[in-house]
């Protein structure tokens, strides 16, 4: 039976990674990630878990050395946050593109400057276009049960690609949650042990990463989004299996309230806990408002939200980070561009909130809701604001 | 010999794009866009074996008469013989030209 322990949400991610009985730790410390490797190097200290921890002196080599690892046929695991994962930013593309199933836990933490060690989604999407496969977690529960499901998707030999799992730092990494831990020996059937499609092996020696000319590089990056495309079915599937090993279902857009819903608020990771009780509270007041969670951020779930917001008149898309001089935050980019084809689509607004730690409350939530219907009729030039933000 | 110019449907390519054949540049036509040549003088030649070693492509190989001599096949003008040779016996000349 699986046991439920008050538990920091970081040691719970490190001791799912030990449950999937990686090969390989290679990591850093950098906060708010630190208390996860910390505690992998004290169960590989303890001879609680049969693996290297290998220490490093950057992020760039914690990467590089999970790199070479999972070339050898290892399941290599580490886990980052912000600066440090700016890093290692280089070498994520090398992993994805030389499709090796690491996986990563990211502790999202704003981006220098001003430095902050604060939650917000920077990191996230310094992260977007790496080729990774990447899950974000809401609660606890959550960023445990996806490291289980990181690994079964990552080495699926349908998939073969890195995927980090994205929790929030201090609001989700710091807290100490009820954690349901499994048994090991459900974890055992449901994660079977690690099969390389390609390794490096001197009996049978192979290139891995060679240069790709100009006549060759085009069909290597479509490969590549080919293969991430073809993760889509695997990664419901492993979902699938999971909800019915383990009792708790996932899906990539997770909808809540969304019958009959005319304003729709899209959340990614966890302030969508707030959200939902924002809706809650308007619902109760008889309001129209519904909400859809991302659970899913790489392979964007396009499909996903196109079905979910049929009918709904207006969406608020909440993002957690700023890309200076675009044309608003990075999720409300992507769902517009989702929707955009649609020849019946809802009006589409953006707001950018809770940067650097700063709190997204419930009120929050109920003004953008209720706001929405205004901004829908009124003329606007820009379609996104940063909210709470002091003139 | 495989496809000199890797113009292959992204279906083809291996997983990673790696290359599972070992010592397959051997088939790669390394030495196209050679702009200069290695000429070897065989009369001040010692066939020391310097340029052998030092070749980053391996162009050189030993003949019967001891000397080394150059498969162009690979070269790619790099001079790295030339400049190596204690004789300085290996000039560097326009691609095209006879030397
Ligand atoms: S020029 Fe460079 S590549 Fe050509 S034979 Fe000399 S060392 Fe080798
Ligand atoms: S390095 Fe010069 S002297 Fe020595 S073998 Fe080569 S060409 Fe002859």
């Amino acid at each position: 039976m699986a046991k439920r322990l008050g538990v920091e949400v970081s040691i719970a991610v490190a001791e799912a990674a030990k449950q999937c009985n990686v090969d390989v730790i290679s990591a850093y410390p950098i906060t708010p990630q630190t208390h996860i490797v910390e505690h992998l190097s004290e169960l590989v200290a303890d001879g609680e878990l049969d693996a290297e921890f290998i220490p490093v002196e950057s992020e760039h080599t914690a990467m590089s050395t999970c790199v070479g690892a999972s070339a050898a046929g290892a399941r290599t695991f580490t886990a980052t946050s912000s600066q440090g994962l700016a890093l290692m930013v280089e070498i994520l593309y090398i992993a994805s593109a030389l499709r090796l199933p690491v996986v990563m836990s990211m502790v999202n933490r704003a981006l220098s400057g001003p430095i902050s060690i604060w939650n917000d989604h920077c990191d996230l999407m310094l992260s977007r276009d790496t080729g990774w496969i990447q899950t974000v977690a809401e609660n606890g529960q959550e960023a445990y049960d996806l490291i289980f499901h990181a690994y079964r998707v990552a080495e699926d030999h349908r998939v073969l690609l890195p995927v980090i799992v994205n929790l929030d730092g201090f609001t989700l990494s710091h807290v100490i949650e009820p954690i349901e831990y499994f048994d090991q020996a459900e974890v055992d059937s449901y994660l079977k042990p690690y099969v390389p499609a390609m390794r490096l092996d001197p009996k049978h020696p192979i290139t891995m990463g060679p240069v790709g000319m100009p006549e060759v590089y085009t069909e290597a990056r479509k490969a590549q989004e080919e293969a991430i495309k073809a993760a889509r079915p695997v990664i419901a599937e492993a979902w699938q299996a999971f909800g019915d090993q383990f009792g708790r279902y996932y899906r990539a857009v997770e909808s809540y309230q969304m019958d009959g819903a005319e304003t729709v608020l899209i959340t990614m990771g966890s302030i969508g806990e707030t959200a939902m009780t924002a809706v809650d509270e308007m619902r109760s007041r008889g309001k129209k408002v519904g909400l859809l969670r991302i659970r899913l951020f790489r392979p964007f779930p396009v499909e996903e939200l196109r079905k979910a917001l049929k009918g709904v008149k207006r969406v608020g898309v909440i993002d957690r980070a700023l890309p200076f001089g675009a044309s608003g935050g990075p999720v409300a980019a992507e769902v517009r561009s989702a929707l955009y084809h649609q020849t019946d689509r809802p009006f589409v607004y953006n707001y950018i909130a809770g940067l650097g730690g700063r709190d997204v409350t419930v009120e929050n939530f109920e003004e953008m809701a209720s706001e929405l219907e205004s901004l829908e009729k009124s003329e606007l030039t820009e379609f996104y604001k940063i909210i709470n933000v002091r003139e | 010999m495989a496809k000199e110019t890797g113009a292959i449907s992204w279906k083809e390519l291996s997983l990673g794009t790696a290359i599972l054949e070992p010592g397959s540049s051997s088939k790669l036509k390394t030495g196209d866009w050679r702009s200069m040549k290695p000429v070897t003088d065989r009369e001040c030649c010692i066939k020391c074996g310097m340029c052998y070693i030092f070749c980053p492509d391996m162009v050189y190989s030993r003949d019967d008469e001891g000397y080394y001599v150059q498969n162009y096949y690979y070269c790619k003008g790099c001079g790295i013989c030339a400049h190596e040779c204690p004789k300085d016996c290996i000039s560097m000349v326009e691609e095209g030209s006879n030397g």
